[in-house]
């Protein structure tokens, strides 16, 4: 009886549209945010990312309001922050931080006006949610081939320069000493992060984009111990953290009768059991290590 | 026979400042050579400057253009990066290329030889953030030299080194030095470690640059003249230190540098 329901189930999931195009888009977007995530925490930009997901938001927005697909706002607005900021190059980190913030803030204060214009001129009641916390059922199927060829140029960007941004993130100085063109890897990585973070906002919002862009990532860099195994497990984490939601958004229809839950809740909550899963993988790694000198200390 | 790398009265200014006046020396290949001076006498603005980093404001450095190997200082292996000493020392052999890579057998040879030369065999496979501050020397230094570079430099490698490792560390760059035919520049702020071990130094005060055999830089009227006043170099318990002279200002500047201080009565 069971695997009668089940076998109903997985049926249903499979020849229901909008959850195919969930998963193509999403699948998508957890691919490429992985590895452009990798790449981001690990130059420690993370807030960086976060910041040019809001800012993306404001673009999203503008799209309701001229009429256009969001995803296009998404990317316009990301790809031109990203620009500006790999343009202005603030060396220093705090500086950095204070910057960005400041320029996170005005995205958001833009996207909350484009927001409020969207509703009263447009009378596009959802934009909101729509554009802050993702509605990944609500995709139009005719944006799958764009979506997917975005993540293809998305993600051979940064496989081109993940070497080169693995030297630099060592150290800057040594990576320029063995003839690595910095500059040139770190505008192609700002091009992937715009074309990434564009991708997760349309998958699970503007405001929850940097939990799939930096989650799957920084989980994977807390166990991982070479780069092509942090690889495989981010992108393995984020595909997980998408599909897995993209079921239990789908399952949850049942929970509460007649409501889903929010597909995006669903995937930024498993990302988020994911990097408790291996912080606590990791520190017992560290504690077998730590244990070893006091013994041999009582040794003695 | 062939030099390494020349420089001809260089000068850099940083910003207003005239950090470098005129500096000359020569390094030829296989040649260990310590470059030595006070806190704040230009010693890393030197080693950028040889690397093409900092424009010059006069003179002229003959270095190879490709392959320079190079540790810079202060540096520290951040513990969240993915990388294994295994893998920093296969990107300092290809890590300025685009695009992935495939496996290949000789890399791998190359590298595991390199790992062994330097002693990082034992903890290739470790990743490498957590290694102890010796151990990333080791790790840095393969991924420095890998590409058998003409020319090594290394920006105060020794700091933060137990004594144990620093005659180490002096041993395997001396060794390797010669092994490879590269020339070493390595600065450092207390000649006493190197002294037995190199075959040149180069003494940085006051814009300008001494360099020969150690015997002949380290002299209290080499020295003197280099500084502009009277220093006096003692040998005490086997060390040598440089003692300031009667100016005020050298006396504060030598005070930051625990090595070149003794007070003048």
């Amino acid at each position: 009886m069971i695997s009668g329901v089940g076998a109903g189930f997985i049926s249903a999931f499979w020849s229901n549209g909008p959850v195919r195009v969930a998963l193509a888009v999403g699948g998508g977007a957890a691919v490429v945010c992985a590895v452009v995530g990798l790449s981001t925490v690990m130059r420690r930009q993370s807030f960086a990312g976060h910041a040019l997901a809001d800012i993306s938001g404001a673009g999203g927005s503008a799209a309701y309001l001229l009429g256009i697909n969001p995803l296009l706002g998404f990317i316009g607005l990301a790809g031109l922050a990203a620009g500006v900021m790999e343009m202005a190059q603030v060396q220093e980190a705090r500086e950095r931080d204070l910057v960005t913030g400041v320029v996170l803030g005005a995205g958001l204060g833009l996207a909350a006006l484009l927001l409020y214009l969207d509703v009263t001129l447009r009378s596009v009641s959802n934009a909101a949610i729509s554009i802050l916390f993702g509605s990944m059922f609500s995709i139009a199927p005719s944006i799958v081939p764009t979506v997917l060829t975005i993540a293809v140029i998305a993600l051979a960007a940064s496989v081109l320069v993940f070497r080169p941004l693995l030297v630099s993130s060592l150290s800057v100085d040594m990576a320029r000493a063995q003839g690595v063109n910095v500059r040139t890897a770190s505008l192609v990585h700002a091009l992937a992060l715009a074309l990434a973070v564009a991708l997760a906002a349309i998958t699970v919002g503007a405001i929850l984009a940097t939990a799939l862009l930096i989650g799957p990532a920084a989980a994977a860099l807390q166990v991982a111990r070479k780069p092509v195994s942090a690889l495989v497990l981010a992108v393995a984490i984020g595909l997980g953290a998408t599909w897995g939601g993209i079921v239990l958004a789908y399952d949850s229809f049942y929970w509460t009768l007649g409501h889903g839950w929010p597909v995006s809740f669903f995937i930024v909550m498993l990302i988020g059991g994911a990097y408790v899963l291996t912080s606590v993988l990791a520190h017992r790694d560290v504690g077998a290590l730590t244990a070893s000198p006091l013994s041999g200390c009582q040794e003695r | 026979m062939s030099t390494t790398v020349a420089l001809d009265r260089v000068g850099v200014r940083l910003g207003e400042r005239s950090v470098l006046r005129e500096v000359s020396f020569a390094l030829q290949p296989a040649q260990f050579c310590a470059l030595i001076g006070p806190n704040g006498s230009g010693k890393t603005t030197l080693l950028r400057a040889i690397l093409g980093f900092i424009p010059l404001s006069s003179g002229r450095i003959d270095a190879p253009t490709a392959g320079i190997g190079y540790v810079p200082q202060k540096i520290s292996i951040d513990p969240g990066l993915p990388l294994r000493a295994r893998d920093i020392v296969a990107l300092g052999l290809d890590g300025a290329r685009f695009g992935m890579r495939l496996p290949s057998k000789t890399r791998a040879a190359q590298v595991e030889e390199m790992l062994r030369a330097v002693g990082a065999a034992e903890f290739a496979d470790q990743r490498s953030g957590a290694l102890s501050g010796g151990q990333q020397q080791r790790v840095l230094l393969a991924h420095a030299l890998v590409r058998r570079p003409k020319l090594l430099l290394l920006d105060e490698p020794l700091a933060n080194l137990d004594v144990g490792s620093t005659a180490d560390i002096v041993a395997l760059l001396r060794r390797l030095a010669r092994d490879y035919g590269t020339a070493v520049l390595l600065s450092a702020h207390d000649m006493n470690p190197l002294l037995p071990a190199v075959d040149r130094i180069v003494y940085l005060a006051n814009g300008c640059a001494v360099s020969g055999k150690a015997e002949d830089v380290v002299r209290t009227e080499v020295l003197s003249r280099l500084y502009g006043y009277h220093v006096d170099v003692l040998r005490v318990h086997g060390r040598v230190v440089v003692v300031a002279g009667e100016r005020d200002e050298t006396r504060i500047a030598l005070e930051r540098d625990p090595i070149h201080t003794v007070t003048v009565p």
